[in-house]
């Protein structure tokens, strides 16, 4: 803090960046040439071999017939992507994933909204209700799956057993085609719900005082002080959730995989999962395929961030 | 309305709410979301130490008559946790070294050094920042079984190299030091460099000890997902020593799809690591977390 108090009394930066001095530049250019390429390369390579030429490649691929164990890769033109408009599994996981996406995100914010709102307060017991809700933070998906498959067995789960207490008929849970993926929305709710909380208690710390005491004192009740002063300030991370929510559940994988392995009857498939069937799952490794879907499901989530970003800048209330 | 008077009210309606209710009303909503949000973890440990028997007992047995470790002995047994851990931590840790390592020094290249291609490439790294993983992973998957059959085979596939190499060095990383390093008064680096020290020196005496608050959060990002990664270590790794936790711990829950109380010891042990951990640093996670969302903001 000290060092940059005086930093900033400092005169010009500049003075030291550009000398005027005529024999250094050169040097000190061919210098920063070669000190900018070293320093650069080794993360460099990385991110171009794992990254940048798997981009091209992968698009090269969903233009051809590609499978692991054939010898050669001819091109088809838009054969894949012409096989996806005629694949009715296609249509049914694009649905899943958009129905899966359309309930996890808006329930997930609205959980994350509400207790962060209740643990904004200094009250007993306060860091133990926050833990809480962190805790769901350190559970890998694989971890919360199988706990849920437990929770929700139709036969031994305690869940049936809570709806047996008040009345309610014994459900089939994931192993019904109509249940099976509102049941994965929960469990993928809950294991998100430590980050949505959060991002907006965060986001609730930088809420003035100022502003909700100003609006109570001119008589506007808490919902109102809420819904006028608080919701339009957190809007901002509202967006930050809805886009970063929305990537991620449309490439739900890890919680299909272990619970219901997009059964029953095709009820849990959504996109990545049928990708990764394609590429991966029993002896397929249609990669060709595969490449094409997940071109597509690209597309997808360009397209849907893109519009997220439009409409969000005409809601969102950035602050000064 | 005058002054005086909305103070009153405004007393006179705290203290009318603090009359009625001892605690904070919000406790009552408070309770039972801990509890729902507790719940799975609290059954979790609770069935790991019942019988079988017991596990499927109806009504379901919430307290049980004793303290069975049993499941734990028998799940060790038949998959080596131990190993599982010893792969996750090791694929994590080098993770997060060779990430604070290669993404500061790009990073800090192309924040304070002007060279040949430097915008052009920092634009290629970003590009990649926007793809999904789903698109990347299958020629992912040929390059790295490319690299173990041709170049060295513990970072081919079916190695836990493969799961640290691809991820090595991200684009994420060297965008937020990147943009980290930019916020560092320059004056420092220039005196030193002045004063003689070169320019590794000066990267590692000077900008990384300015740098702990985004290297922490860069390391705890890093780690939370090399920790909890799936996709990529069930495609790239299939023999059982070489799996990480996840993995191993679905590959296990595949085995052993009925026998409920085995399967909870098993995800007792595979889960207790990652909390103590994550409530140990609780401070730097959460901080890291919130980052990323105030970054967005």
């Amino acid at each position: 803090m000290v060092a940059r108090a005086t930093l900033t009394r400092r005169p010009p930066r500049r003075s030291l960046r550009r000398p005027p001095d005529p024999g250094r530049p050169a040097r000190a250019r061919a210098g920063e040439q070669a000190a900018g390429w070293a320093f650069v390369t080794p993360g460099l390579v990385v991110i171009l071999l794992f990254g940048v030429v798997p981009i091209v490649w992968s698009a090269i691929m969903s233009f051809q017939r590609n499978n692991l164990f054939s010898p050669n890769t001819p091109f088809v033109g838009l054969a894949n992507y012409r096989q996806m408009v005629h694949d009715p599994v296609i249509a049914q996981a694009i649905e899943h994933t958009l129905v899966y996406t359309a309930l996890f995100v808006p329930g997930t914010m609205l959980v994350g909204l509400f207790l962060a709102v209740a643990m904004n307060r200094k009250i007993r017991f306060i860091s133990v209700y926050r833990t809480a809700a962190y805790a769901t933070m350190a559970i890998s998906t694989i971890s919360e799956a199988i706990v849920f498959l437990w929770l929700f067995d139709p036969s031994y789960g305690i869940v049936n057993y809570l709806f047996h207490l008040v009345g309610l008929p014994q459900q089939q849970f994931l192993s019904s085609p109509s249940e099976a993926l509102y049941v994965i929305v929960i469990m993928t709710i809950w294991g998100w719900t430590g980050f949505a909380v959060v991002i907006y208690l965060a986001a609730l710390q930088g809420v003035p005082q100022v502003l909700t005491e100003a609006a109570a004192i001119d008589g506007a009740g808490r919902w109102v002080t809420f819904r006028r002063i608080t919701l339009p300030l957190l809007s901002p991370a509202s967006l930050f959730l809805v886009v970063w929510l929305t990537i991620n559940a449309l490439q739900l994988f890890d919680e299909v995989y272990l619970s219901t392995q997009g059964g029953p009857l095709n009820s849990t498939t959504v996109l990545v999962y049928y990708l990764y069937e394609q590429a991966f799952g029993g002896a397929n490794f249609n990669f060709g395929y595969a490449s094409a879907i997940a071109y597509f499901l690209f597309v997808i989530i360009v397209a849907v961030t893109a519009i997220q970003f439009r409409v969000g800048r005409r809601l969102v209330h950035y602050r000064s | 309305m005058t002054a005086p008077a909305v103070a009153t009210s405004a007393v006179a309606l705290s203290g009318r709410r603090q009359r009625r209710l001892p605690f904070s009303p919000w406790h009552l909503v408070l309770i039972p979301a801990t509890i729902v949000l507790l719940f799975p973890f609290l059954w979790l440990i609770i069935t790991s130490i019942e019988t079988p028997a017991e596990a499927l007992h109806f009504p379901p047995i919430l307290l049980p008559h004793h303290l069975d470790f049993g499941n734990y002995t028998q799940a060790l047994q038949a998959a080596p946790f131990g190993r599982f851990f010893i792969n996750s931590a090791v694929v994590a840790v080098v993770t997060v070294l060779s990430n604070l390592v290669l993404c500061s020094l790009a990073g800090y290249a192309f924040a304070r050094y002007r060279f040949f291609g430097r915008t052009l490439l920092f634009i290629l790294i970003m590009t990649t920042l926007m793809v999904p993983f789903q698109v990347t992973m299958i020629p992912q998957f040929l390059i790295t079984k490319w690299l173990g059959v041709n170049l060295l085979a513990p970072i081919g596939i079916n190695h836990i190299g493969a799961l640290i190499v691809p991820n090595a060095a991200t684009a994420f990383g060297v965008f937020f030091l990147r943009q980290f390093f930019r916020t560092l008064p320059i004056e420092y680096e220039e005196a030193a460099r002045v004063d003689g020290a070169s320019r590794l020196t000066v990267l590692w005496r000077i900008v990384l000890p300015l740098s702990g608050p985004a290297l922490s959060t860069l390391a705890a990002l890093t780690f939370l997902d090399s920790w909890n990664s799936f996709l990529w270590p069930l495609i790239a790794i299939n023999s059982t020593n070489q799996m990480t936790l996840p993995l191993g711990l679905a590959t296990f829950q595949s085995a052993h799809s009925t026998a409920w109380t085995l399967l909870m010891a098993g995800n007792v042990m595979s889960l207790v690591p990652m909390l103590l951990i994550f409530f140990g640093a609780q401070r730097y996670f959460i901080r890291s977390v919130a980052a990323t969302g105030l970054a967005g903001t």
